[in-house]
């Protein structure tokens, strides 16, 4: 009997489509038309130096910055015309927006899973709890906790909702070696096992060959890079992806920056 | 709209106000204190008079009135402030809660805040100082839905012009209720006040309120057309100033205002 034949792969929609996407300040070009799109359950990295316009990218994902032009979908909903559903199925967590700190974690993530309309709660506090090590934290006010502990609990509120696209903005960029390196692990896992879409950034290059499957670096609101990061460094001659970080930076002319 | 995203407003208020002294002892405190000053400068009033004209209710009354307006315009303004001052634009604008519903959700926290405190002057009033609040008969409560509705676009403005002028503009907002207030004319009839003063006055719905209120106290009629007038002067400013809000976030999310507020600029 002849061994049935592997079944095509299912075409995976992709769960956010950017497309000419640009946000201009009078002469300034934070973001110059740039296209990308991440599927379920892959985590992409967007690399690039501070103001080469990943934050702005991220804030237009987020429905809190007006884009200049260009479009972003949430799986088939256009976020500029329907924001609110597109929103409810996106979350973010980032080193910079840390949740209120006079109100404890369990409060919290109350308010936001409301504001994301997250049913049962009490079962997806306690998993959410459980996933980020956050129970005895639970009726701590998060103003005192460490700034590894917000990280964890503004990562919790990041999948209170169960995104399917899930921006993080250097989530790791406060935590110790050890939790960055759990933390990578519960996010991997849950991306994986959720078909959640991650658009990542950070800055710690063995972090993104870690846990990307493809980056994109930005650099002055371009893409002039993109791939997968454990075989890109060799395509441009550099041995490691933090060598081809610091070239993107001294050289991008070389990596075919601003052509356009 | 969706009133689990409302809701989530206020139950932030309400956690906020239970943890906190120094937020839940102000709704009533400074109400009774008011209460207490103004009661025995009535009695005071009332003392030196010797006329029939009945102070309790006109003057103390207006007292309670005014200080509710000015409650439930704070009670907008501070719940967008617990925003502001925690620096949570980011987090809260990234849900899909709509501008209506944040709206909503602050009015509704502003009605839960400012009923505490009008109970606890009409307590007060009544109990220390004989205020009866049947002497407005049927007209306490239109009274209290114009000052309430009026309270409410102040509120929104107010929140309007820290958004957009950024958080130390917070500064133009304590005072608007005193600035009013002169046109408003709690303390005195309209006809006190000069010509162009009085123009100022009749575009103030509470003005209405406060004239109406000593006519029925004094045993007048009041004309049906001027409480119709205050109720569609306050609904007309609710819906500019929400309006305002509106556009001023709209401004925000174009400029980037929203995601780097504490700059006050971006420009």
């Amino acid at each position: 009997m002849r061994p049935a034949a592997p079944t095509p792969p299912t075409p995976r929609e992709p769960v956010l489509r950017v497309e000419n996407l640009r946000k201009h300040y009078d002469s300034v070009r934070a973001v110059n038309g740039i296209s990308f799109h991440v599927c379920p359950g892959e985590i992409v990295g967007l690399l690039g130096v501070n103001g080469a316009g990943k934050t702005t990218t991220i804030s237009m994902i987020l429905g809190v910055l007006e884009p200049t032009a260009g479009s972003i979908h949430i799986g088939a909903v256009d976020l500029l015309r329907h924001r609110s559903r597109a929103l409810s199925c996106t979350n973010f967590a980032a080193v910079y927006a840390p949740l209120p700190g006079n109100l404890t974690v369990y409060q919290n993530l109350r308010i936001f899973a409301l504001l994301y309309g997250v049913h049962n709660f009490p079962a997806r506090l306690k998993e959410v709890l459980d996933a980020f090590d956050l129970h005895k934290f639970r009726n701590t006010k998060c103003g005192i906790l460490s700034s590894g502990e917000q990280t964890r609990v503004g990562l919790a509120k990041a999948m209170l909702n169960r995104p399917r696209v899930l921006l993080l903005d250097e989530p790791t960029a406060s935590i110790d070696p050890a939790s960055a390196r759990e933390i990578r692990s519960t996010i991997r896992s849950y991306a994986a096992r959720t078909q959640t879409g991650v658009l990542w950034t950070s800055h710690n290059m063995y972090e993104v060959e870690e846990v990307c499957s493809r980056v994109m670096f930005l650099s002055q609101g371009e893409i002039i890079l993109a791939g997968d990061p454990r075989t890109l460094p060799a395509q441009y001659g550099k041995s490691t992806l933090e060598e081809l970080f610091i070239g993107v930076v001294h050289e991008p002319l070389d990596f075919g920056a601003f052509q356009s | 709209m969706n009133l689990a995203r409302i809701a989530a407003v206020p139950l932030r208020q309400f956690y906020l106000y239970r943890g906190s002294a120094a937020r839940f002892v102000p709704v009533f405190a400074w109400v009774t204190v008011d209460m207490v000053l103004w009661g025995f400068m009535t009695r005071f009033l009332g003392s030196l008079a010797h006329s029939s004209y009945r102070f309790v209710p006109a003057l103390l009354g207006a007292v309670v009135f005014w200080d509710f307006l000015t409650r439930v315009m704070q009670g907008v303004t501070t719940a967008f402030f617990e925003d502001v001052w925690s620096r949570n634009f980011l987090n809260l604008f990234a849900t899909p809660i709509t501008i209506p519903e944040y709206i909503a959700g602050l009015l509704s926290s502003s009605f839960a805040t400012s009923m505490v405190g009008l109970a606890v002057m009409m307590a007060v009033a009544t109990a220390a100082f004989g205020l009866h609040f049947a002497a407005y008969g049927a007209m306490l409560l239109p009274f209290v839905l114009v000052l309430f509705l009026n309270g409410m676009a102040l509120g929104v403005a107010a929140i309007a012009i820290v958004l957009r002028f950024g958080p130390a503009a917070e500064w133009f907002v304590w005072p608007i209720p005193a600035l009013l207030s002169p046109f408003a004319c709690v303390y005195y009839p309209l006809a006190t006040l000069p010509a162009p003063m009085q123009w100022v006055a009749r575009l103030l719905p509470p003005s209405y309120v406060f004239e109406g209120m000593r006519a029925v106290v004094s045993g007048h009629t009041f004309d049906g057309a001027y409480l119709v007038t205050a109720f569609a002067l306050a609904i007309a400013y609710l819906v500019l100033a929400y309006w305002i809000f509106a556009r001023v976030f709209r401004l925000a999310v174009q400029t980037g205002l929203i995601t780097r507020y504490s700059a006050e600029t971006v420009s």
